[in-house]
């Protein structure tokens, strides 16, 4: 029964070492979880910006290369850093779904849930001497690639060698 | 030997586990906080009270989306404390930079993207949020004599929001009341009740942030983290991190003792460059090359 045993115990290990550690094979699909995302041409962070899928949108990953996955969006390929990329399925109407399946679903996350518009626009009201509007003119600052690549190039700026990412 | 990964497992599970039930024990508490506070009916903190198992199983954070808001209020809050500093040149130089590092930092997508803005003040100070909105003083840039020292202080920003220092600073006890009120709110009709009780603990959650950030300032070892973030995301971009060491270095002349900025929420600067010292960055002199040093005075010329 020990000598039986043995093999057991270790394919429960390693079993449970992998669910622990994470090892287990990466999932097929993954969703936006920031608001626009950014389909790179390659995995770099001077890269060419293809498209740009929106919050919530499904991914389909073919590759993984460091934090960077090569992925589907809506029929264009390109790499997304692992940072725009959630496991969770976002589920963009709020409340749809119930107490149950989003407290326990760690592969749901509902959009618009908790703090959110609303609850900022009441927090507003009861605090009259914040001052949002220029968070709101700061959001809108934009700095595009061509820019970054072509600043960096003014400067002598060098990315180091395989550092880039 | 055999036994020890068996071991360590137990170990691990043990640990979740308690984890686990402090967490619960900690909702029980916040739960009460609201209800007596009146905010929320005896019924609906019950139903809280159920929901706060299903969140601590699930260990669930909170979502980049509302990070986001979080974020911006935290920013609402500094910019109620100090006046932007609205120069169209400044501020578009300050954000390509940023921006430069931010993208080639671990942490280049957040909700709602990095944005930089200078505060129209002679304090020395920096501020970060965890949605990406990074705030520094004219005081501040004006301990930059080149790009490299100003690349090194948005680096040193971008550094507290990739380890989440802003998050951290969220008591655990708000964290489980929030996560549970969250939690709940989806159950039933979006209700007024529900929005107060959000927007009271939403509040809880901003005055620990800002409390951290303006106030009493992040432990010594995540500054001197940042600073190691910082070094390493300037090597990756091309900035000469030695640019950190001469910042500090005006800064140390430029600080007022007593001063309510980075004089009472930072390590002296003196520690700072032994820090990274110690990190093994030796010191040389930023070369500052002429193209970069020439953009440099011309939008920082008069700051």
């Amino acid at each position: 029964m020990i000598r039986g045993g043995k093999p057991v115990l270790i394919a429960v290990v390693v079993y449970l070492v992998a669910v622990f550690t994470g090892f287990a094979a990466p999932p097929k699909t993954m969703s936006v979880q920031v608001r626009e995302g950014q389909l790179r041409s390659t995995p770099s962070f001077l890269a060419e910006i293809l498209s740009k899928p929106p919050y919530g949108d499904r991914v389909e990953i073919i590759q993984d290369k460091g934090p960077w996955k090569k992925v589907t969006s809506r029929g264009v390929q390109g790499w997304m850093h692992i940072s725009a990329l959630t496991t969770k399925n976002i589920v963009l109407r709020a409340g749809a779904a119930n107490v149950q399946t989003s407290a326990t679903g760690s592969e749901i996350a509902l959009a618009g849930k908790g703090f959110n518009e609303e609850v900022e626009k009441q927090y507003k009201n009861l605090n009259r001497n914040l001052d949002y509007a220029w968070v709101d003119r700061m959001e809108k600052f934009q700095v595009s690639s061509d820019q970054m690549r072509a600043f960096l190039k003014q400067g002598t700026v060098t990315p180091a060698e395989g550092a880039v990412r | 030997m055999r036994k020890l990964p068996l071991a360590c497992l137990s170990v691990y599970s043990l640990l979740l586990l308690s984890s686990c039930q402090t967490m619960e024990s900690a909702t029980s508490l916040a739960t009460g906080i609201v209800q007596g506070a009146g905010v929320i009916s005896a019924s609906q903190a019950d139903s809280l009270r159920k929901t706060a198992k299903a969140v601590s199983r699930s260990a669930e954070e909170f979502t980049p989306e509302q990070e986001y808001y979080i974020g911006r209020t935290v920013g609402a809050v500094v910019l109620g404390k100090y006046p932007a500093y609205d120069h169209r040149v400044v501020n578009e130089y300050v954000n390509v930079i940023g921006q430069i590092l931010a993208q080639a930092s671990d942490l280049p997508a957040i909700f709602g993207g990095y944005h930089f803005l200078v505060l129209d003040s002679d304090e020395i100070n920096a501020f970060a949020t965890p949605s990406g909105l990074i705030f520094v003083t004219r005081g501040l840039l004006r301990c930059c004599r080149n790009e490299d020292a100003l690349a090194a202080v948005l680096a040193h920003e971008i550094g507290h929001i990739q380890l989440r220092h802003g998050m951290q600073a969220i008591e655990k006890a708000r964290v489980t009341e929030a996560l549970t009120t969250i939690a709940a709110e989806g159950a039933k009709t979006f209700g007024s009740q529900e929005v107060a009780a959000l927007t009271q603990t939403f509040g809880g959650t901003i005055s620990d942030i800002t409390g951290a950030l303006i106030n009493k300032g992040y432990a010594r070892s995540s500054e001197y983290g940042a600073d190691q973030a910082a070094v390493t995301l300037l090597r990756r971009v091309g900035y000469d991190p030695n640019g950190l060491t001469e910042m500090l270095a005006v800064m140390t002349k430029n600080l007022k003792a007593g001063g309510l900025d980075f004089a009472k929420t930072h390590p002296a600067p003196q520690d700072r460059i032994a820090e990274i010292k110690k990190q093994g960055l030796a010191y040389a002199a930023v070369p500052a090359p002429a193209p970069r040093q020439k953009r440099f005075l011309r939008a920082f010329g008069n700051i």
